[in-house]
């Protein structure tokens, strides 16, 4: 039997005190240490990244947070990641929070031997490694039939880009072919970047705020991460629970760029007043607000379902994904319509949560990948 | 984060499932209901039994004070109660109006012996209460209304005509707004009265609806006299006293529940088979299903962020007022795109399965999207107190009401 829409439950659907605590921490750090001037400076800027930002993060625990104690962390559940992630994206930080703290650190958790987090996990809980995922190779969508990076007998060869932090990374995770047929051709190896045999050139990209490298690998010494084969099942489950902690960053970033368009719209005056009590931009901020909401709703039960390992997770990811990619977009472009003539140019902070929004879309597959996703997972479970 | 009662929740839960398995029928599934037309006699005589039992169970309206038969309980108990009753077969939709806007506002304004006379009938399903507030030229602004209360002597009488009214043609009381001074503007020449339906000179017309429903009606009122002891709060402060009104319908108005959804989507695309194989393996079909399934799980986890909110003891954010603005929309668009996906035939009101009920869906989006606040006025709303955009600019504010509209 379905809930209808007033449920059968009550519930205790917020965040506890002690996360909330945490969130504001965080947020008053950023605040402080990260204002858009330092993502500023790392957009026009040659460095990989805002590192005295992220060595202030490193300071508070904040790589450390999910990764259990006996690995060197502070062994706290996902829900902590996730205020934290809203936080990061609020910010726009230039730091590498995806890519180390949720996508390395989910990988190894989720697939890492014990040997691997032994060595691994201290080293991203304490800031001393920077990990990342190295898995597009290019122009076409990362199926399996697209990957030609090759792994065998301890040695990895090919190309990915982009990379997100390739640069800045001490190691990546990388889903390479191993020989064999379909999905099960595919598998995560673990790669050391501090060697020779891999060669690091910056890309360009549209969101210069988050640097970006084509890793090249000539015989470089790799190491399966899981099950040979496993690779793309294996990725699927990474993405689901990245889905989770994205959709909180874009929540952030949404919320952000909504209450810069408010401010903004209460300032600028057209035709004798204050553009915001026009209709136009009320509705369009008004609707900013609801993609929010829907978004934020949405994240929190994939948050709950990644906390307790629910059966509902696949759907909740998905859901989750969804719904604050739509939020973020919708807000960063409309932030800049709001702004009008001044938002479009390189000294308005509007670009930066319109790079990040389409930068976010597209990391971990897009909308359109994640609404197909989605349908799977309620024809499956329906069938159930 | 978990789904789970608190000790006092899951106690009164308990109570009540108890009350209720030894009082009524459990549904076989969701979809039931035991709502066939509101406007037949029989359904409001069952409903008007129901709602005394309840009153007497004290299950009636939980939160009011005990004096008036409440418990004086949070309204989170109210929400178990209403989520238990959900699963039971009984007649409800008549009180909610009366009890959840009418007599609130006689709580705030009426003297103790109206109110000794009014609450109990009306809380007991004895005495049904409307509301009498839209006029043909007072929808969204609804401080223009025309309907004039003239005093004479010790009485007043009323002229005028009163649009939308619900359930007017089986109410025994009403709160209506009347302009009582037309010389100030809108806002301030105001007052609010309550009368008895059947005073000489209230002509109750239901309205029929594109849906081919009768729920609402216009109420033209001639020369209808009442004494001034029906007066709601002070002459001219009617306002207010429609602000507490209409503060009151926020919490009372719900979503209509129990309409096909995303389930019977999938189920039809499933069995539609279009050029390129079922509708289901289509790409656009199968995002637009991911988008309402978004939108749908969106608004139910939104609620319960509200019900969390009350569960703890607190005052709920701003974050229900997105759920009419995405509910009604929703129901319309993916009534339309439903009847869409099968074909031609999407138009027969029978033997196509789904049809009928995508139609209703589709029909009623329309009338959802204007009904307790439209589309507009609601992003306005969220604008203006979420956000904190200026309010419109009024060019009405500082004229008198009999001077709009003359140059």
């Amino acid at each position: 039997m379905r809930a209808g829409l007033l449920g059968s439950v009550i519930m205790n659907f917020d965040f506890s005190d002690d996360q909330k605590l945490l969130k504001e921490q965080v947020r008053k750090f950023l605040a402080d240490k990260c204002p858009t001037k330092v993502v500023r400076r790392v957009l026009d800027g040659n460095e990989t990244h805002a590192d005295d930002v992220w060595k202030g993060l490193v300071d508070l625990g904040v790589p450390g947070i999910g990764i259990p104690e006996e690995y060197g962390g502070s062994g706290l559940s996902p829900l902590e990641v996730c205020v934290v992630a809203e936080e990061i994206g609020r910010a726009a930080a230039p730091v590498p929070f995806d890519t180390s703290v949720v996508l390395a650190t989910e990988a190894l958790k989720l697939a890492g031997s014990d040997a691997q987090k032994k060595k691994w996990l201290p080293e991203l809980a304490s800031g001393k490694a920077i990990g990342t995922l190295a898995i597009a190779e290019g122009p076409q969508p990362p199926k399996p039939r697209n990957i030609r990076t090759m792994f065998g007998g301890g040695r990895l060869n090919g190309k990915k880009v982009p990379v997100t932090d390739g640069e800045a990374a001490t190691f990546a995770i990388a889903l390479a072919n191993t020989g064999g047929a379909g999905d099960r051709a595919l598998s995560l190896v673990l790669v050391d970047l501090k060697q020779s045999a891999v060669a690091k050139k910056r890309v360009d990209t549209i969101d210069p705020t988050r640097k970006h490298a084509e890793l090249t690998f000539k015989d470089a010494s790799a190491e399966l991460l899981g099950g040979e084969g496993e690779g793309w099942r294996l990725l699927e489950r990474l993405y689901d629970a990245a889905a989770v902690y994205f959709a909180f960053a874009q929540v952030g970033g949404a919320e952000a760029a909504m209450w810069m368009a408010r401010d903004y719209a209460l300032q600028r005056q057209a035709f004798g007043r204050a553009i915001g009590s026009y209709q136009a931009i009320k509705h369009k901020l008004a609707d900013c607000y609801v993609k929010l909401e829907l978004a934020r709703s949405n994240a929190y039960y994939g948050a709950m379902m990644l906390t307790e390992g629910g059966a509902d997770l696949a759907v909740a990811a998905a859901a989750a994904r969804i719904a604050a990619t739509e939020a973020y977009d919708f807000a960063a472009k409309e932030n800049i319509q709001t702004h009008g003539g001044i938002g479009f140019t390189w000294e308005a902070d509007t670009q930066f949560h319109y790079r990040r929004s389409r930068l976010m879309a597209l990391s971990i597959g897009g909308p359109m990948a994640w609404k197909d996703k989605l349908v799977t997972r309620l024809e499956q479970k329906n069938a159930a | 984060m978990d789904f789970n009662d608190t000790a006092e929740e899951a106690a009164f839960r308990k109570e009540v499932r108890t009350w209720l398995d030894a009082n009524a029928t459990r549904k076989s599934d969701d979809k039931q209901s035991f709502r066939a037309r509101n406007d037949d006699p029989e359904l409001l005589k069952k409903a008007k039994e129901w709602q005394d039992k309840k009153a007497k169970a004290g299950y009636a309206r939980i939160t009011w004070p005990q004096e008036f038969g409440g418990r004086g309980a949070s309204p989170i108990l109210q929400v178990i109660y209403q989520q238990e009753e959900a699963n039971f077969l009984v007649p409800l939709g008549f009180f909610d109006i009366g009890l959840g806007m009418c007599i609130p506002t006689m709580m705030a304004y009426a003297k103790p012996e109206q109110l000794a006379r009014y609450v109990k009938p009306a809380l007991h399903g004895q005495e049904v209460w409307c509301q009498l507030f839209s006029e043909p030229a007072a929808g969204s602004d609804v401080a223009g209304i025309r309907t004039k209360a003239e005093r004479d002597g010790d009485d007043w009488v009323i002229n005028g005509q009163k649009v939308w009214t619900s359930g007017a043609h089986y109410c025994d009381y009403g709160i209506v707004i009347t302009r009582t001074d037309p010389n100030v503007p809108k806002h301030a020449g105001l007052t609010m009265f309550f009368l008895d339906m059947k005073t000489p000179g209230v002509e109750v017309r239901p309205i029929k609806q594109m849906s081919g429903g009768a729920n609402f009606n216009e109420v033209f009122f001639t020369d209808v006299r009442i004494p001034d002891s029906q007066r709601l709060g002070k002459v001219g402060e009617g306002w207010k006293a429609a602000l507490t009104t209409l503060m009151n319908e926020r919490l009372a108005v719900g979503l209509p529940s129990g309409g096909l959804d995303i389930d019977e989507l999938m189920e039809l695309a499933r069995d539609t088979d279009l050029e390129d194989g079922p509708a289901i393996r289509n790409q656009q079909v199968r995002g637009k299903i991911a988008d309402w399934y978004v939108q749908q799980q969106g608004l139910k986890l939104t609620r319960y962020r509200t019900l969390t909110a009350l569960s703890k003891g607190q005052t709920p954010g701003p974050e229900s007022s997105i759920i009419k603005i995405v509910a009604a929309p929703k129901m319309q668009d993916m009534g339309a795109f439903a009847m869409e996906l099968m074909g031609h035939a999407g138009i027969m009101k029978e033997d196509v399965p789904h049809a009928a009920g995508f139609q209703a869906q589709w029909i009623g989006g329309a009338g959802f999207r204007i009904a307790g606040g439209t589309d507009e006025i609601l992003r306005n709303i969220v604008a203006e107190r979420v956000l904190g955009l200026p309010a419109d600019i009024r060019v009405d504010k500082d004229v008198a009401f009999n001077q709009l509209g003359k140059k």
